[in-house]
């Protein structure tokens, strides 16, 4: 049978698991920690400790800033020192919450014990609403507030929730870790999604280059359906490995058969699409009353001697999990936050992990070397890897001439930046640094468009 | 480490360059390269290396001294240039004709538009049929194949040209012509029967087609729908009047055909980036091709038809594209 995949590009980088076997650890408690207080697509959440306050681990210390936000727990136990801008990993200052670690005493409520709870709660409201008070954010990437998510649009049906288990980036394998050592607790927050959507199917969806996580997999939910029938209706999926799988659109293609429109949103063709990290999360916030302070990092590279997968509490500066792990090693070139693929470049080493912090990858400069740029062969390669069927090296054309009109007639708003383009361009050319531009400048200018059309609209009415 | 790099994503590099590409279409020539230096011995050798060094040569000696840029002969492209063009020569071309097809190939077809992937017309073609019009009794001597190093070259015809210089007698017929020469299709497929070098073996250009797709440089689909179209059209002719076209696999087999679609045809800079595209553009060539043979005055109309359907690639690129996502 031919193993399912998605169907419009993709690339097959060399897998580069080499931390698949370390056992995920939880990382020391640091002497600080630095929250952010944008964590998450939308608004920042708004701080509600002041300076000098006591707080324990998981305790609310921001609340939503708008609809499109997320509550911030305190990650730790021990004094707010201040409240004000650091620089992120990219060097922009970031409105952060500094406290100083004393010991580690957590919140009442919640549970520490680490015994399975199975039974799903009744109500899916409730069930949303401890997934928002618990600030679960996806930890896929896209940091997008989880019970927005779960709470789709009237009129808008969720047909099918598919867990993303790919983790198609190179390197990164603490969603495999994840997957091995906590399935148990992504199966109950799987069902725990599939409730709060109120939807019969769900698919776990993993690449074929784990299968010892597929097993797992198979077995927990075989385990738990013959215990509960809120399991049934619960799949696994093997999927080829291709990268990049794990993207949203690819992903309800290779499951679903379905593609998202341009513009639109997934639960437009029936999907909503959680990250493993997430389903455990959302277990985590729902049956253990825990929010989200901490998340699985991996941390790797073949430069880097010590390979592990971390369990860090959100806030702790990068540099320490480093340290804790012996040092930046001497042929490092780059430090990536992320996989090699899609992962942010880090600029600033003391910067503090957030909920999305997934990976932190050590490049060697000849592993991550550009190659000097030459002329485009026409080989076609770029577009037969764009896995939302753009053709790069038109769009870089068009980008270089300044044509917003074409680059919007040929879609480069549809681009998601997955990098598959430069990846395989033989003759090097930065094709995803130019169309990233471009991107950006014709989104601007439909964004300006949708606003003026909204204007004239409501301005209309008025005349009349 | 006291400088930290950074820069956007991604940040790694797949292995394969224009370099590598280059290089693997020069390896999938060789089996081809080997049958006409066996079959054609030390007169072939001398066609590909003044072909090779010559357009190796030009376009060093144009990128350092005419453009004072860097050298770009590292890239393996005027190798491939060199190469095919020598594949596309008699072995019998005196070396001068063979440099002037070079410097014709580089010089004007690929160095005036601007280098590689700025050319609209494969270089090597160019090089091929400016010889072809302006040296005719060079380019149109065939010997018939005597083993390696052998002396005692005898001259003679293609299948092609037999066919095309026999039929122009009265009464004439295909059948008649094919039994008089005793050509054969296995001696087609295996040994050559007289053509340019390149074209001695079919098996030996099927070889180097299979390792570039095995090597993912290039898509079957445009020498498919060549060779597709070519058998297809020649078939329904020749079930029309066997007596004056020539079968389906006899155009498959002769002239130089299977190296035009596997080699040519295929080169990225002057084909259809979409394989829609490139399905059109072998339709255009196969038809071209089997109109020439049949109608035209030359007996061979593989060049020209690639030729003709190089000047259509930019429209075949405005007007097929590659399937969006989530578009109609």
């Amino acid at each position: 049978m031919a193993r399912r995949t998605f169907s419009i590009g993709g690339v097959h980088p060399a897998d580069s698991k080499i931390s698949r076997d370390c056992k995920l650890e939880y990382l020391p408690l640091p002497p600080t920690v630095y929250i952010a207080l944008s964590q998450h697509i939308g608004a920042p959440a708004k701080p509600v400790v002041a300076v000098g306050d006591k707080v324990k681990a998981g305790q609310v210390i921001a609340e939503p800033g708008a609809f499109m936000s997320a509550y911030i727990h305190s990650s730790v136990s021990g004094t707010v020192k201040s409240i004000g801008p650091r620089k992120d990993l990219s060097g922009n200052n970031q409105m952060v919450v500094e406290i100083a670690v004393e010991g580690d005493e957590w919140v009442e409520e919640v549970d520490r014990d680490d015994n399975l709870v199975t039974e799903i709660p009744q109500d899916p409201k409730a069930i949303i609403e401890k997934i928002k008070l618990g600030g679960v954010v996806g930890l896929g990437g896209a940091t997008f507030p989880t019970h927005v998510k779960l709470s789709p649009p009237p009129g808008k049906k969720c047909e099918m929730l598919i867990i993303n288990g790919c983790e198609c980036e190179p390197y990164l394998t603490s969603d495999f870790r994840t997957l091995l050592e906590k399935g148990e607790q992504v199966v109950v927050g799987t069902a725990l999604i599939k409730k709060a959507l109120g939807v019969d199917k769900a698919t776990i969806a993993i690449e074929d280059n784990k299968p010892e996580a597929i097993e797992n997999i198979t077995r927990v939910v075989a385990a738990l359906r013959s215990k509960s029938p809120e399991y049934s209706g619960i799949e696994v999926m093997s999927l080829m490995k291709k990268y990049p799988e794990g993207g949203e659109k690819q992903l309800i293609d290779a499951v679903m058969h379905r593609q998202v429109k341009s513009g639109g949103l997934p639960i437009d063709v029936g999907a909503v699409v959680d990250n493993v990290c997430t389903a455990l999360a959302v277990y985590e916030a729902v049956q253990k009353n825990k929010p989200l302070v901490d998340n699985s990092v991996t941390v790797t590279g073949e430069c880097f001697p010590k390979q592990a997968n971390l369990i860090v509490r959100v806030g702790t500066p990068l540099r320490f999990i480093i340290d804790y792990l012996g040092g930046v090693p001497e042929d490092a070139a780059k430090i990536v936050s992320g996989g090699p693929m899609m992962g942010k470049a880090i600029a600033n080493l003391d910067a503090a992990s957030m909920k999305g912090t997934g990976g932190l990858l050590f490049l060697t400069r000849e592993q991550t070397k550009r190659m000097p740029e030459s002329g485009c062969i026409r080989c076609g390669k770029c577009a037969d890897a764009c896995p939302m069927g753009l053709e790069p090296f038109l769009l870089n054309r068009l980008a270089k001439a300044g044509d917003t009109d074409a680059l919007e007639a040929n879609a480069v708003q549809d681009c998601i930046m997955c990098g598959c383009c430069l990846y395989s361009c033989p003759a090097g050319i930065p094709l995803l640094d130019v169309i990233s531009q471009a991107r950006g400048q014709v989104m601007g200018i439909m964004r300006a468009r949708a606003a003026a059309a909204k204007a004239a609209a409501e301005a209309k009415p008025k005349t009349e | 480490m006291d400088k930290i790099l950074v820069s956007p994503n991604p940040h790694l590099h797949s292995k394969t360059t224009t370099k590598v590409l280059m290089r693997d279409v020069v390896i999938a020539m060789l089996p081809a390269v080997a049958v006409s230096v066996v079959f054609y011995g030390w007169k072939e050798l001398l066609v590909l290396a003044v072909s090779v060094l010559s357009c190796v040569l030009i376009e060093y000696l144009i990128t350092r001294f005419c453009l004072r840029k860097a050298s770009t002969t590292g890239d393996w492209s005027a190798v491939v240039t060199g190469v095919l063009l020598a594949l596309n020569l008699p072995p019998t071309t005196p070396w001068w004709v063979v440099f002037i097809g070079a410097l014709v190939a580089i010089g004007v077809a690929k160095m005036t538009f601007g280098g590689l992937g700025q050319n609209v017309f494969n270089p090597a073609l160019v090089g091929r049929v400016f010889l072809l019009i302006s040296f005719p009794t060079y380019m149109t001597h065939w010997e018939i194949p005597q083993g390696l190093f052998g002396v005692d070259a005898i001259s003679g015809a293609t299948p092609l040209g037999a066919i095309k210089e026999g039929l122009m007698q009265p009464g004439a017929t295909v059948q008649g012509i094919m039994a008089d020469h005793g050509y054969s299709y296995s001696q087609m497929l295996f040994a050559n029967i007289g053509g340019s070098a390149g074209e001695a073996c079919a098996v030996a250009i099927l070889l180097g087609f299979i390792y570039l797709l095995v090597r993912k440089v290039i898509k079957p689909w445009t020498t498919l729908s060549i060779l597709g179209t070519v058998a297809l059209v020649s078939c329904v002719f020749w079930l029309a009047d066997p007596s004056r076209f020539t079968d389906p696999l006899f155009n498959l087999l002769t002239g130089g055909l299977l190296l035009g679609a596997c080699f040519m045809a295929t080169d990225y800079v002057t084909s259809p980036m979409t394989v829609k595209g490139g399905v059109i553009y072998g339709v255009g060539i196969g038809f071209i091709t089997l109109m020439i043979r049949y109608f035209g005055s030359y007996p061979e109309g593989v060049s020209f038809a690639i030729l003709i359907m190089n000047s259509t690639v930019p429209l075949l690129n405005n007007w097929f594209h590659q399937k969006k996502y989530g578009r109609a």
